[in-house]
């Protein structure tokens, strides 16, 4: 019976520590989802020569994600119009482990570029290194690798503007004063965590600001349940409440669900960043509404700058020094620029607001 | 003769863990006056009514001996799928939704079931394949995508915030949870089948000498479990008005706890059902309690872990001293 008793609490143990231990990442067996997309360009008109038979590669944070599927569209639909071969490649979760693997596959297949939405900063430089040592193009956009990984980042909005952005957003739609809390993704999210802190210097900066006030930061971790009873706890708290601001996809989602269910839209609004399709429901400018409106930049435009970068890039049009300049297809031009990190950027734009007005159609985009 | 009673009702698992919870609760309780609110409790069952129905189903399993570590990948599939079908057919009434959910789970549980019983495969492996296999399946059968609450009719939508089931008295979820419980008891209690469960648990040898066909009831109880965990899927949906692939990713383990905190023996055959609903009842109160007084999301999983291991111990001495009394009863 003794044996069996420590059997048991042995286990329990075991499995407790699991549960600690996984409480936050999902620890996932790195398997991964790999299309390649081998399709013949069938006489595309505007091919350029050059870059016939080359192989361009993007690799994304993880797979199941519409707004990582979007950005790979986006740089899909610029690279074959050109007539090069593109390999998108996406790990089945958002671990550095198995994008290094993905990088030595490419590597491995000989290709011309491979683009990166880093799943961190450090961690992929040994094989990225290796890769630009093979006369591999590397560059990353969305969220950047280290400086010495690569050779330009594609940043969707500057870490600063979309601060400004949010906090312009909570001064409108509070009325100028007032609590207001943020609901934040995990506590160890780069982009999350710059963003507030961001929103916190733009808040400093200016008088107009000085009367808001940020009462509590919270993480839901982006899971739905946790992100739920956050938002719950926000509103049990903070019963003068004005203004949620949730700079990320799952959280503000689940915010907007509790505040239209508890009824509470009429005194506590909502905005932050969001995907416009998970968002459709809830954006508009009445009482039963939470979202006045929010923000997000296009992820297909990420994708295609990424594509046109990529491009110009192994065309050896640019080096990614900073201030060569090129164009990107309809986008217009771009000049490459000094990144915080110390390496170099490209910045698409500001972030794109989704409001009332142009909801319903952003909803069946992405 | 009371006396023995009294002592007989406050060594029971689930007095203690009742005691445990009120104290749990008036402890969040004198620190913020909006946990014990009627409106909180509420949204504190509702937000948790698929972690109990998981449990019950999750407790079935354990009484065998065995895991089901799958049960959140089922959840994200049947889920998936009927949301999918929901998209496609903006007209597909709630009943049909949560069916299909049910059906497609408790195929994938039924396969789970023969992969074990027939292929002998252990369960903690079975599972874990299922588990990667159903998560793939769940990106691909999407396509890589969300499905998005504009997407998802308003009946389906309004199901997990209406009180019809019960006539008006509770919310659609929390009627549901509370069903499954009720007919789970009787089952496990009061028929011959959840008798048949604890014996396979107790002493699977002895329960096949005795005529007990093991590997059905293997089967069953895997197959249950897929069931429970396909219409939490359907209720996912439905409360959160989308879905997405890696819903309920993790869930499992925080099903494994409710059962444990509630006293189901991971070695078999020990185990109830009112145990269950309070151990999930405890992961409730942990999820909603603790961030209404201020414990940050990262306190939260160490806590979670922390109350688990003194569950058990408690347990563990509990049961000790319950078999030290039955035993020198013997001796007289």
């Amino acid at each position: 019976m003794k044996k069996r008793i420590f059997a048991i609490l042995l286990s329990i143990t075991v499995i407790s520590a699991l549960l600690v231990g996984c409480g936050k990442d999902n620890n996932k067996a790195p398997a991964s989802g790999d299309q390649t997309n081998n399709e013949d360009n069938k006489g595309n008109e505007g091919s350029d020569n050059e870059l016939k038979g080359k192989k361009l590669a993007v690799i994304v944070k993880s797979a199941g994600n519409p707004y990582n599927a979007r950005q790979s569209s986006g740089f899909k639909e610029v690279v074959e119009a050109v007539g090069a071969e593109v390999i998108v490649k996406e790990p089945e979760s958002a671990t550095a482990e198995d994008q290094i693997v993905m990088i030595n596959e490419l590597v491995a297949q000989k290709v011309d570029a491979i683009a990166i939405a880093g799943n961190d900063t450090d961690a992929l430089q040994p094989a990225l290194q290796e890769a630009m040592n093979k006369g591999i193009k590397v560059l990353s956009f969305d969220s950047a690798v280290n400086a010495q990984s690569r050779a330009v980042h594609v940043n969707q909005a500057g870490t600063e503007l979309i601060g400004q952005s949010l906090m312009e957003a909570i001064l409108d739609i509070s009325g100028g004063e007032g609590q207001f809390a943020i609901l934040s993704a995990t506590s160890q999210a780069t982009n999350q965590n710059a963003w507030i802190e961001a929103m916190q210097k733009v808040m400093e900066s200016d008088d107009k600001y000085s009367k808001l006030e940020l009462v509590d930061i919270v993480y839901g971790d982006d899971e739905y349940q946790k992100s739920v009873d956050q938002t719950q706890a926000l509103l049990s708290n903070y019963p003068d409440l004005k203004v949620i601001c949730a700079p990320t996809t799952v959280g503000i989602m689940a915010a907007a669900k509790v505040l239209e269910d508890q009824g509470v839209t009429a005194s506590v609004k909502l905005t932050g960043l969001g995907l416009p399709s998970e968002m459709g429901d809830y954006i508009g400018d009445g009482d039963d509404k939470s979202t006045p409106y929010m923000y997000l930049w296009n992820p297909i435009d990420i994708g295609r700058l990424t594509g046109y970068t990529a491009i110009a890039l192994v065309k050896g049009e640019i080096t990614g020094a900073e201030g060569e300049t090129f164009v990107a297809g309809d986008l217009g031009d771009y000049t490459i620029v000094k990144a915080e990190d110390g390496g170099t950027e490209i910045i698409l734009g500001p972030p794109f607001q989704f409001n009332p007005e142009n909801i319903d159609e952003w909803k069946e985009v992405y | 003769m009371d006396k023995i009673n009294l002592k007989k009702l406050i060594n029971a698992r689930e007095v203690s863990l009742f005691i445990v919870l009120i104290l749990f609760g008036i402890f969040i309780q004198l620190r913020n006056p909006a946990f014990g609110t009627p409106k909180n409790i509420n949204n504190m069952l509702i937000n948790y009514s698929t972690t109990m129905v998981l449990a019950i189903g999750m407790m079935s399993v354990l009484l065998i001996g065995g895991i089901d570590i799958s049960i959140g990948s089922i959840l994200a599939f049947a889920g998936m799928v009927s949301a999918l079908v929901i998209r496609d057919n903006p007209d597909t009434s709630v009943f049909v939704a949560i069916m299909i959910a049910v059906i497609v789970g408790g195929l994938c549980g039924l396969i789970n079931g023969l992969v074990i019983a027939k292929g002998g495969v252990p369960p903690i492996i079975a599972t874990m394949g299922s588990m990667n296999i159903l998560r793939g399946l769940t990106y691909l059968v999407a396509n890589n995508e969300w499905v998005a609450a504009y997407q998802i009719n308003e009946g389906f939508k309004k199901f997990a915030m209406s009180k019809y089931l019960s006539f008006g008295l509770i919310n659609n979820l929390i009627f549901i949870a509370f069903v499954i419980a009720l007919v789970a008891y009787c089952f496990l209690k009061y028929t011959r089948l959840g008798r048949k469960i604890y014996a396979v648990g107790n002493n699977a040898q002895a329960a096949e000498i005795s005529g007990i066909n093991i590997s059905r009831i293997k089967i069953l109880v895997y197959t249950l479990m897929g069931i429970l965990a396909g219409l939490s899927g359907a209720l996912w949906v439905s409360l959160y008005a989308s879905a997405q692939g890696d819903m309920g990713m993790g869930i499992e383990m925080d099903v494994i706890a409710a059962c444990v905190i509630g006293g189901v023996s991971l070695a078999g055959g020990r185990g109830s059902v009112v145990g269950v609903l309070l151990g999930a009842i405890t992961i409730a109160m942990l999820g909603n309690g603790l961030p209404l007084i201020g414990v940050s999301q990262f306190s939260l999983d160490a806590i979670k872990g922390a109350i688990i291991v003194l569950t058990v111990i408690l347990n563990v001495l509990l049961q000790r001293q319950k078999l030290k009394n039955s035993l020198r009863r013997r001796e007289i």
